[in-house]
């Protein structure tokens, strides 16, 4: 389950589980998470918790809501935000999301649960979302994950190809697409897959097979090395990696 | 109908790289003009079995039924093709198998599905959904998304409580809002699109669509037009290479000519005139 840490310069002043659909955050003494400070409006903000996911919300505070340094009206949480509120600091965790960050458990994120109609009509006349998600175990989603996985090649080189033979000999392709095609529709063409670990040469119409150095390579995706040399449909063409 | 030689059918499902257990199902009948992809939930290997008996339920009760419907023809009372009444059938079924299985076996408890499938016939294409599974259609350049899912997040987003860009980040994907087996009834939602030859419709579970962006998906089906088998392996590694971390399905679907319904001399003649 989802919690806010409260905070004031550094210094642990308390923990507030995220387990009902509304959270309240003020300087009045009936919120859920009270914080006498001037600073802070009576009722400065909530958090609306539905399903996995919570999302804050500024109330028209004087001072405003800050999350990682940027003032928002509402903003859906994510692990490891900070939340301030005057010179106090509320910190967003979301722990099953790091347990499966870390390799947890694969039989226990992302699987797809069914929500309860009954509990969605609850909800669905009012504009609030205050869904009564009534989930039968804690399971959370990996967003991180994605993130986490190999991102497409910020820094990686770029691969290119440059025609030397035939009437276009010398031209130069810019492989920037997650799919390059090549080649003479109806007659031969091949895919170059641009992926996180590399570039490959597929083999997609055609009678003939790509022939890379001079060895056709079948019907399978085959990597691309740095100079080499694919040719079809009777043309050659290098292929080569550069930065940027 | 019997559409053999007309529609080029391919299916695949992976694993993905973080689950032990691949609770898709998918199958095809292309003589019949059916395909089907359901992803199970439930607990240790339940949602093999819901998905599985989804899948299997489906193609044995109407395979021999939508081989035999004269095709094109129209149910009076609602409106819709007979053949998506046929299909409507079967879902309930099947939705009655899962869930007597789960009532009596108690390691199946609350296991169910979603389920995506369509039935081709009379130059015309029927699509029953539950869950989110999804059926897209490439005609030309342009990608449509054919199915809405049945989703908290859809919901939401449906309702403007949180924005596309929100979505984004939501740990809400996994949470359906019907399947097939947790309850003794179940509504398909059931829709008809009219088919051009040479449409490319892509059926896919959440381990595809929640893990590549739709335009890369298009860029796939369009450059690899030529090679289905090629463009269905390349969806899987793009969402394995993107983490994998759901079971990932897809079943690519493409007429190659017309195939409107041989009518009769009344009907040709009712037919010019709808």
């Amino acid at each position: 389950m989802a919690k806010l840490i409260l905070t004031l310069d550094g210094a642990f002043l308390g923990e507030h589980d995220l387990d009902k659909d509304l959270l309240t955050i003020g300087r009045r003494p009936n919120n859920d998470v009270h914080i006498d400070n001037l600073a802070v409006s009576g009722s400065h903000a909530v958090v609306r918790t539905i399903g996995n996911d919570s999302f804050l919300e500024d109330l028209d505070s004087t001072n405003g809501t800050i999350v990682n340094g940027k003032p928002i009206k509402k903003h859906i949480l994510q692990h490891g935000d900070v939340i301030e509120l005057g010179k106090y600091q509320l910190k967003y965790v979301n722990e099953a999301t790091v347990n499966a960050a870390a390799g947890g458990s694969p039989a226990d994120f992302e699987k797809t649960m069914i929500i309860r109609p009954s509990a969605m009509k609850a909800a669905a006349p009012a504009p609030s979302p205050s869904i009564a998600a009534k989930l039968q175990s804690t399971t959370t989603v990996q967003e991180t994950l994605k993130a986490a996985a190999p991102s497409p090649h910020e820094d990686a080189p770029v691969g290119h190809v440059q025609v030397l033979s035939g009437p276009s000999a010398g031209r130069e392709l810019v492989l920037n697409k997650a799919l390059t095609t090549l080649g003479k529709p109806g007659v031969q063409v091949a895919v170059i897959t641009r992926r996180p670990h590399g570039y490959f040469v597929t083999h997609v119409e055609g009678t003939r097979h790509p022939v890379v150095n001079g060895q056709s390579v079948g019907a399978q995706a085959h990597e691309l090395n740095d100079h080499d040399v694919i040719e079809l449909a009777g043309v050659k063409m290098e292929f080569f990696l550069s930065k940027g | 109908m019997n559409l053999t030689g007309i529609l080029e059918v391919v299916r695949l499902s992976d694993v993905g790289l973080r689950r032990e257990h691949n609770e898709d199902a998918v199958a095809s009948e292309p003589e019949a003009g059916l395909v089907v992809l359901a992803d199970g939930m439930g607990g240790y290997k339940a949602g093999e079995v819901a998905s599985e008996i989804a899948v299997l339920t489906l193609v044995s009760s109407i395979r021999e039924r939508l081989l035999e419907q004269p095709a094109g023809k129209a149910d009076e009372d609602s409106g819709l093709l007979r053949e998506s009444l046929i299909l409507r059938d079967a879902v309930h079924q099947a939705n009655s198998a899962i869930y007597n299985v789960s009532q009596s076996q108690p390691q199946c408890a609350g296991m169910g599905t979603t389920l995506v499938a369509a039935v081709f016939t009379d130059d015309r294409v029927c699509v029953g959904h539950i869950g989110d599974s999804r059926m897209y259609r490439l005609r030309g350049d342009t990608f449509t998304q054919l199915t809405e899912d049945h989703s908290l997040l859809n919901e939401q987003l449906k309702s403007g409580l949180i924005t596309a860009e929100q979505a984004k980040v939501s740990n809400n994907k996994n949470l359906v809002t019907r399947a097939l087996g947790i309850d003794p009834e179940v509504e398909l939602e059931l829709h008809e699109y009219e088919v051009q030859p040479g449409d490319i419709y892509l059926l896919c579970s959440d381990g595809l669509s929640d893990l590549v962006e739709d335009e890369e998906i298009q860029l796939t089906l369009s450059t690899l037009s030529a090679n289905l088998e090629l463009a269905a392996h390349q969806l899987v590694q793009m969402a394995n290479d993107n983490g994998g971390k759901d079971n990932i399905s897809v079943i690519l679907a493409r007429p190659l000519r017309p195939f409107p319904a041989k009518r009769d001399w009344l009907g040709r003649l009712t037919g010019w005139f709808r």
